[in-house]
């Protein structure tokens, strides 16, 4: 009873019950957005988090992951479904292509390297007639049955995106109890002196960029199938990679659910920003989130999560804590 | 004729290339330090180049002095407010910061100034000179023989003077430095300011040449990379010969290939130095 009861163990009862409780389609989409920037950002917290390598290009396995099921559908007709794997196995590919060469070298150049490559890719498909070049791709536009994945209601979405999470949070649960997580965490605190004591340390960096990229190519699948478009700019660009790490980071990047807490505030307070500044609000949000990354690091690099541990009543953290 | 004129504006472009890629290396060189907002200071450059023109009808002189000062100022400015709380931080942090930052000044920009290209009111370096067929902008060839003029004694106020000197010591180590009665925390101040400043001026020359809107910070941000991790990180003669090498590929491929493609071969070039050669041509390993 007493696990239940928990703050986590209310949060994902809430979490169950949101859409039905909240049965407007607006509550719902904002719900939606919502899952889906916490599966991105948490998809990034693995490599970006947890081992410290800090990527701003994950839009290239985002966007991927958006493609495929939308040019398997343009090309053959096959049901989106069938682009999942698709892009699943495209982005871990990737992830190793990038990781080989970057991985050799510490600091910044993993950063830029990733930034490079998603502008790159994002221009090719721009430039690409088979990807639809600027115009992007298209879904389909009614259901010929459930695996196309096409529904008028924002419910089912809402709880394919819900069980997405739920596997993702479980799977960086077991991951920061195994030496695996050990082994990342030892890298992100000093990659010497982790080598120095047996981490192997690239392969280690591999292995956690390609669950990450596995993932985001995921919800790269999810926003895609959801959306029922997508285009170089809403795939690959820059404000894609951008909204994952600053969700990660303004909750805690490193941590179970920093990147829950963080899309729990970010992703209303865009919503209100659009809803409050109308068509222009986006260049508004992205000034509001350009400045919330610049607090964040000058004040509180280990975000909420960390100021909540500093400033929380002991016992509170204690009780959290057993 | 024709290859040669494609040839000559790639290398006068590739001089702005280089005076701002200096400014990136710099920071890059001395204090380990990526600055994701650079492209955002060559962008602001140009912005302030067009606010002398409309607001107080200055010519070229003055506004590329114009801009470099007040680059100069924002660059104290941010590393004195931001940078140098976050350097000896954890290097999200440090990736944060100067990421926020671009974000701030390109949607910012976005704002005050809209989306739209804007280009300059006719300057006093308007026309064309003729050299032996080959048609020559003044306004081209003015901005890139100042811009490798600025590269060159950055160059050699790093290498021949009391303050080049220091300002390596810091570099080197900031302690031992420090010992040596040199201000760490002024001497990072002042290239922060060298460097916003480069960028500032090569901002207000490609200003005299060229119609931009605020997305081109990103644009010219990537080239930096690019000449940066080309001529090799802390190098500014490495990025002075890599800014023209990488303003001749991008003429060459524009023209051979077509202008969409000019990106997607830098970029690519880009991703295979950091596979091949990640210390760059004239980076140490």
């Amino acid at each position: 009873m007493k696990k239940i009861l928990s703050p986590w163990g209310l949060l994902a009862a809430g979490l169950l019950l949101y859409p039905i409780i909240f049965s407007d389609p607006f509550y719902r989409d904002i719900g939606a957005a919502f899952l889906l920037a916490a599966v991105s950002a948490s998809a990034w917290n693995i490599v970006g988090g947890y081992a410290g390598q800090v990527s701003v290009g994950h839009s290239m396995f985002f966007g991927l992951g958006a493609y495929m099921p939308l040019l398997f559908y343009t090309l053959w007709g096959w049901s989106p479904i069938a682009g999942i794997p698709a892009g699943i196995l495209l982005s871990i590919a990737l992830a190793l292509v990038i990781g080989m060469p970057t991985f050799r070298l510490r600091g910044h150049y993993f950063s830029m390297a990733t930034i490079a490559v998603a502008e790159l890719i994002r221009i090719f498909f721009g430039t690409w007639n088979l990807v639809g070049a600027a115009i992007g791709l298209q879904g389909p536009a009614t259901a010929r049955a459930w695996w196309d994945l096409t529904f008028r209601s924002e419910l089912p979405y809402y709880y394919i995106f819900l069980a997405v999470l739920g596997i993702l949070l479980y799977v960086t649960f077991a991951i920061e109890h195994r030496r695996f997580g050990f082994y990342l965490r030892a890298i992100k605190a000093s990659e010497r002196a982790a080598r120095s004591l047996g981490v192997p340390v690239r392969q280690t960096k591999m292995k956690a960029l390609a669950l990450s990229a596995a993932f985001t190519s995921a919800a790269g699948s999810l926003y895609a199938i959801k959306t029922g478009f997508i285009d170089p700019d809403s795939g690959f660009g820059i404000l894609v990679s951008v909204q994952m790490v600053i969700v990660a980071a303004l909750g805690g990047a490193g941590t179970l659910f920093g990147p829950l807490v963080g899309a729990l505030i970010l992703v209303p307070l865009q919503t209100a920003a659009n809803t409050w500044f109308g068509g222009g609000g986006s260049g508004l949000t992205f000034i509001l989130y350009g400045g919330v990354i610049v607090l964040i690091a000058r004040f509180e690099p280990g975000g909420l999560f960390e100021l909540w541990h500093r400033l929380a009543p002991r016992r509170w953290r204690r009780a959290r804590a057993a | 004729m024709v290859l040669v004129q494609v040839i000559v504006g790639g290398l006068l472009l590739g001089a702005i290339y280089a005076l701002f890629s200096s400014g990136l290396t710099l920071i890059w060189g001395m204090m380990n330090f990526i600055n994701f907002a650079h492209g955002e200071f060559v962008m602001l450059g140009m912005y302030v180049a067009l606010l002398v023109v409309v607001w107080l009808g200055g010519g070229p002189a003055l506004f590329s002095i114009a801009a470099a000062l007040a680059l100069f100022a924002l660059g104290v400015a941010i590393y004195l407010s931001l940078i140098r709380h976050v350097i000896r931080g954890p290097m999200l942090a440090q990736i944060l910061s100067s990421f926020g930052l671009a974000l701030l000044l390109r949607y910012t920009a976005f704002w005050i100034f809209s989306a739209n290209f804007v280009s300059l009111p006719q300057t006093s370096l308007a026309g064309t000179l003729n050299v032996g067929g080959i048609f020559l902008p003044i306004a081209q060839l003015v901005a890139g023989a100042v811009a490798i003029t600025l590269t060159i004694a950055l160059h050699l106020l790093l290498t021949r003077t009391t303050v080049g000197s220091r300002l390596l010591a810091v570099a080197e180590d900031r302690n031992a430095a420090m010992l040596m009665g040199i201000r760490p925390d002024r001497m990072q101040a002042l290239a922060w300011g060298l460097s916003a400043g480069a960028a500032g001026v090569a901002g207000a020359l490609l200003a005299t040449a060229y119609p931009w809107s605020p997305s081109v910070g990103e644009t010219f941000g990537l080239i930096a990379f690019v000449v940066v991790a080309l001529g090799g990180f802390g190098s500014v003669l490495g990025s002075m010969y890599a800014g023209l090498i990488i303003g001749l590929i991008q003429a060459v491929s524009a023209f051979w290939l077509g202008a969409i493609y000019k990106d997607i071969v830098v970029y690519g070039l880009f991703v295979a130095l950091l596979w091949l050669r990640p210390q760059g041509l004239m980076g140490k390993a």
